[in-house]
């Protein structure tokens, strides 16, 4: 009784992280790690690949490397923490979704006021002079 | 007549009675699991929250030497190759640890999480290994404003690693002596989120701290 109460909840719902070795056994688990290993190992073996050739356009290797590393954090994010776009995950994804608004406004933000800020302000030698 | 099938419904509590095709607000709470779950995504999310200010202030300051070595001069990228093949490896395992342990197989979750034990310890003595080298080279968190940013980032993630560490061979033990309780299956669950989420910020750190520098 109280087993299939559960199994109609988690039907319903699902906890993030949660790997469901019941229905399709652990193969399937364990290939769905594997493939999120081997997406991961590519992704990170780029971006190390990347930063150290000249073989692309230099200014543009900053921006390869950060899309880059937020496609591998996808990965992780599918792969290892089963954050998905199944009707069962809506909660995870929109906590997901907060968490990185709040991320992005606090990074852009910082840099974008302190870039100005910085733009903005007299050169340290001038100010020194200033305070003699 | 009518008043017997009343009392027996009145007597299954309403959530238990709904089942599978009940709306969403007649089912009732969640199980313990999937609140359990959801409580701790909201506070690894809020961790990343704080990770993301250290990135913001490394960022910030990342140009702020004060005369010292430029991360150019100091950062070892084989080093830093090797400390993320490392945690990705141990990322792995302890997927395998949770799987192992939703199939209740005591032995392969054991080896499972003594093998993400190893990495993870891996990890942290490379890590140990270029502070200690960074500040002997006269390059230590007092240096710029630029190395403090540097050893309060990567140093927050160590400290995050050394608990999980820790916590790891918390779970070990409790699997050990209670074997795969239902309360011991959900911190096995918080667990694996808050290891895969250190590798999550790991990829952030190894981008902005190491490969961005070494481009320049």
């Amino acid at each position: 009784m109280s087993v299939e109460d559960h199994d109609s909840f988690a039907i319903l719902d699902t906890a993030p992280g949660e790997t469901s070795t019941g229905e399709k056994g652990v193969g399937r688990a364990v290939l769905g790690y594997l493939v999120g290993l081997g997406l991961a190992i590519l992704l990170t073996a780029t971006s190390f690949y990347i930063a150290g050739t000249d073989l692309v356009w230099t200014p543009s290797i900053p921006v390869a490397l950060v899309v880059l590393a937020i496609a591998q954090m996808g990965v992780h994010l599918v792969f290892f923490l089963h954050i998905t776009t199944g009707t069962d995950n809506t909660n995870n994804v929109m906590a997901l979704a907060f968490g990185v608004l709040i991320v992005a406004l606090l990074i852009g933000g910082s840099l974008w006021i302190m870039a100005n800020l910085n733009h903005n302000m007299m050169p340290m030698d001038q100010i020194m002079q200033m305070q003699r | 007549m009518t008043a017997v099938p009343l009392a027996s419904a009145q007597a299954v509590p309403r959530h238990l009675a709904g089942g599978r095709h009940a709306a969403r607000s007649e089912r009732g709470p969640a199980p313990k699991r999937i609140v359990v779950g959801y409580g701790f995504w909201i506070f690894l999310l809020s961790d990343i929250v704080m990770f993301s200010a250290f990135f913001a202030s490394y960022a910030v300051l990342v140009g702020e030497t004060a005369g010292g070595p430029t991360g150019t001069q100091l950062f070892d990228l084989r080093s830093a190759g090797i400390e993320t093949a490392c945690l990705l490896a141990s990322s792995f395992t302890c997927g395998l640890a949770s799987i192992a342990a939703g199939a209740r197989d005591r032995s392969w979750f054991s080896i499972a999480m003594a093998v993400t034990c190893l990495f993870g310890l891996a990890f942290l003595a490379l890590e140990l290994k270029e502070f200690i080298s960074l500040i002997a080279r006269g390059a230590g968190p007092s240096r710029s404003a630029f190395l403090s940013a540097f050893f309060t980032l990567v140093g927050c993630h160590g400290l995050h690693v050394s608990a999980g560490i820790l916590w790891l061979l918390t779970m070990m033990a409790q699997v050990f002596a209670k074997g795969f309780r239902a309360d011991i299956e959900r911190r096995i669950l918080c667990f694996a989120l808050f290891w895969h989420a250190l590798d999550i910020i790991w990829v952030a750190l190894f981008t902005v701290v190491y490969l961005m520098v070494a481009g320049r």
